[in-house]
């Protein structure tokens, strides 16, 4: 009696499993081929990580002038403003569950294994063919990062430079002398900035200089000090591992003794900001200007000079169309009149475009009411041409997680820096040989 | 001429059984949302995570490749979950012998009859109802270099250490926040254990001259060993679940040192999209639990006084 009972609802366990499985948006190991241009016209879904008002009402502005203009394809569009903290795992929880975004923003350091892995479609058809929308007019340097085999997987809408923002209360207060004068005199170099860093510190308390974001745990933020020192990370085929490199011990014993020797910049443990006002320098995107509020008098200065010389970097975001969304041909066209260089030029407002014909102190005033003509030319245009971005790999998120936790007992003041990173190779080799 | 007739036996075995089955019918539609709630959200996903930990599911890619036991070996040769798996023990090792017994002592202490007591009892009770997420960003503030209790140490004269920096004293931190959260709800059910022993058997204890040690060790604990089977298998589970402190509090360092299973198991997910590995390892949690807390229940009869 009992087995007759169990049998059926054993039957149904596995039937309401194979369901959820089938839900889960799995697929055989085929994929799925991407639809046909729907004949009604479809809702669009692009999954982006600002909640910012004004941001979302450009968005807004520029998605309906897309659906009046083809209401035959496109009845919305819909932008799902996704945490930054978690953004990649939502998106990556949205594409198991079956609830793939038709357009997907991405960061850079996740740009490699996006493009690699087949999820995104070639955009590069639909952008050279989409009328008047000078693709030549791109940056080339902009699309190394999201093109693959004559393809290009996402337009690079965002090229955020790192520069050096300045507390000069801090520095007159402490009889320091000026950044931007130092820029001006070739005297802007990172072994500047320390000393720098550590006198105002001495005297006045708070913070000297932070690598924002860095926090002893996001490590990739250090690319905008190892540039200085000629310093990669791995190798730019991604294949081996550069931690062990002098330039790279070199750049990480400088760090470690700023820190542990100099107190130039705050260890472990601490929390201090720049834009509270406690913190005399701090690197990041000069996006970051909107945090400004007036309270302390401030400057913005291209990143220092290592021993290598002064090299800029830049955090880039790309738009990618997923090729198993729902309406890839129509989502890719979209995309085209998104960041047609009309639209372009209005996104820049926010943020800065790859294109060369609106990377002009003209256009770029308008958006940037808080920086001058001359900042603007100099850390921005200046900060976008010859930059590198922020490290990224095929296997980053792996990567990520195993090098923070080798790196974890660099942070201590008596590390041993060349054996630490010895162990970061030997814990990163197999995974950059994945 | 045949006369059909029932016999009043035959009927009245048709008429109860008529009314057995309604009875059964009304309680099948009384349990019906309970079993196919526990059928959709827990048997089914259970199956569905045994059938994804047997293939490569990668999402981004959108291939699922059946894999066979291809990730139970792995797990075999990864020496990062195995560190998970050590982490996973000494936090649950340290967690459920400090929880139950700081729980008994508290509740022991709060059970006399002393002004004040329901204020200690509310104060402790108090972090279960806290959201975690609150609680463990103020407990990261206070275990900053520069924090509260570095402070409050300092003001005694000791250097307190970089708390979440160090290995062992990390792993000390997050034990004890997740201790203070959750020894309240412990402390109430010993409590309430404690305030239904009989006055009656302790009266007759003290009358045959037996000391309060004697009586808390021969009657007090015998008497409130299911609660202790209950608090034991409780905290064993909870603490092997332990997520959002850790995600909170230190991301599984420094040095993986506070990865333990369940957050190297989310790591393996979402932060790696190997979907088919970490429904491997779920179910190795999974197996985990259910082993220890069968072992407690078989352990039951030698200990718990009511099992005897």
């Amino acid at each position: 009696m009992v087995q007759r009972r169990t049998l059926p609802a054993l039957v149904l366990l596995v039937l309401g499993a194979g369901a959820l499985a089938a839900c889960s948006g799995a697929t055989d190991d085929e994929g799925a081929t991407p639809t046909a241009a729907a004949a009604a016209p479809v809702d669009l879904r692009m999954t982006v990580w600002t909640a910012n008002e004004d941001h979302l009402a450009l968005f807004d502005e520029i998605a309906a002038e897309y659906v009046a203009e083809n209401p035959d394809t496109v009845s919305s569009v819909t932008f799902e403003a996704v945490p930054f903290e978690d953004y990649t795992t939502t998106l990556t929880t949205q594409l198991a569950g079956g609830n793939t975004p038709d357009l997907a923003w991405i960061f850079e350091s996740n740009a490699p294994e996006f493009v690699q892995s087949g999820a995104l479609a070639d955009l590069k058809p639909t952008l050279v063919n989409a009328e008047g929308y000078e693709f030549d007019d791109i940056l080339p340097t902009a699309l190394d990062l999201w093109s693959a085999d004559d393809g290009l997987y996402a337009y690079p809408f965002s090229n955020s430079p790192f520069v050096m923002f300045v507390n000069t209360d801090r520095i007159a207060a402490s009889g320091q002398p000026s950044p931007a004068e130092l820029v001006g005199s070739d005297g802007w170099t990172f072994d500047a900035a320390r000393d720098i860093a550590k006198a105002s510190t001495d005297q006045l308390g708070g913070a000297g200089l932070i690598v924002r974001d860095f926090n002893y745990s996001l490590w990739e933020n250090l690319a905008t000090v190892w540039g200085g020192w000629g310093a990669s990370p791995w190798s730019e085929d991604g294949t081996q591992c550069n931690f062990t490199e002098p330039e790279m011990v070199e750049a990480m014993t400088w760090i470690h003794e700023a820190t542990f020797t100099d107190g130039a910049i705050p260890g472990p443990g601490t929390n201090a900001d720049f834009f509270a006002g406690d913190v005399t320098m701090t690197i990041t995107q000069i996006s970051r200007a909107s945090s400004l509020d007036g309270t302390f008098n401030w400057d913005v200065v291209p990143l220092p000079a290592g021993p290598a010389g002064q090299q800029n970097v830049i955090g880039q975001a790309g738009i990618g169309v997923f090729q198993n969304g729902a309406n890839p041909e129509i989502a890719a066209d979209f995309l085209a009149y998104f960041t047609s260089p009309e639209n372009a030029e209005k996104l820049a407002t926010y943020f800065p475009p790859p294109r060369q014909s609106l990377l002009n102190t003209e256009t770029l005033v308008s958006a940037n009411p808080l920086l001058s003509e001359a900042q603007l030319e100099s850390v921005v245009i200046g900060g976008i041409t010859d930059a590198t971005t922020k490290p990224s790999h095929a296997n980053f998120a792996q990567l990520q997680t195993t090098v923070r936790g080798e790196l974890d007992a660099l942070w201590n003041e008596g590390a041993d820096i060349e054996a630490v990173l010895a162990e970061v190779c030997a814990a990163a080799e197999p995974l950059l040989q994945d | 001429m045949t006369v059909l007739a029932t016999s009043p036996r035959a009927d009245r075995r048709q008429r109860r059984s008529a009314w057995r089955r309604r009875d059964a019918a009304t309680g099948l539609l009384f349990v019906s949302p309970a079993v196919l709630g526990s059928l959709a959200f827990v048997i089914a996903p259970l199956v569905a995570v045994v059938w994804f930990s047997l293939h490569e599911w990668n999402v981004l890619a959108a291939t699922f490749t059946f894999e066979g036991a291809g990730n139970y070996e792995r797990m075999l040769a990864d020496t990062s979950l195995h560190a998970a798996l050590v982490a996973s023990g000494w936090f649950s090792l340290g967690l459920v012998v400090l929880n139950i017994s700081l729980a008994l002592v508290l509740a022991v202490l709060l059970n006399q009859r002393l002004p004040g007591t329901t204020f200690f009892r509310v104060a402790f009770f108090s972090p279960v109802v806290v959201s975690i997420v609150a609680w463990t960003i103020v407990w990261g503030f206070l275990l900053q270099v520069d924090g509260g209790i570095n402070s409050a140490l300092a003001a005694v004269g000791i250097e307190g250490p970089n708390w979440l920096r160090g290995n062992v004293t990390a792993m000390v931190a997050v034990v004890v926040v997740q201790l203070f959260k959750n020894v309240g709800l412990n402390m109430i059910l010993f409590l309430s254990a404690l305030q239904s022993v009989p006055e009656e058997i302790q009266e007759a204890a003290t009358l045959d001259g037996a000391g309060p040690w004697r009586r808390f060790w021969s009657i007090t604990i015998p008497m409130i060993s299911p609660t202790l089977l209950l608090v034991s298998i409780l905290t064993v589970v909870g603490s092997l679940e332990t997520f959002a402190l850790i995600d909170v509090l230190t991301q599984g360092g420094p040095s993986n040192s506070t990865t333990v299973l369940v957050y190297y198991l989310y790591r393996q997910a979402f932060e790696f999209n190997e979907f088919g590995y970490a429904s491997a390892i779920a179910v190795l949690l999974f197996t985990i639990v259910l082993a220890l807390t069968l072992l407690q229940w078989q352990t039951r009869k030698r200990w718990v006084f009511h099992e005897v």
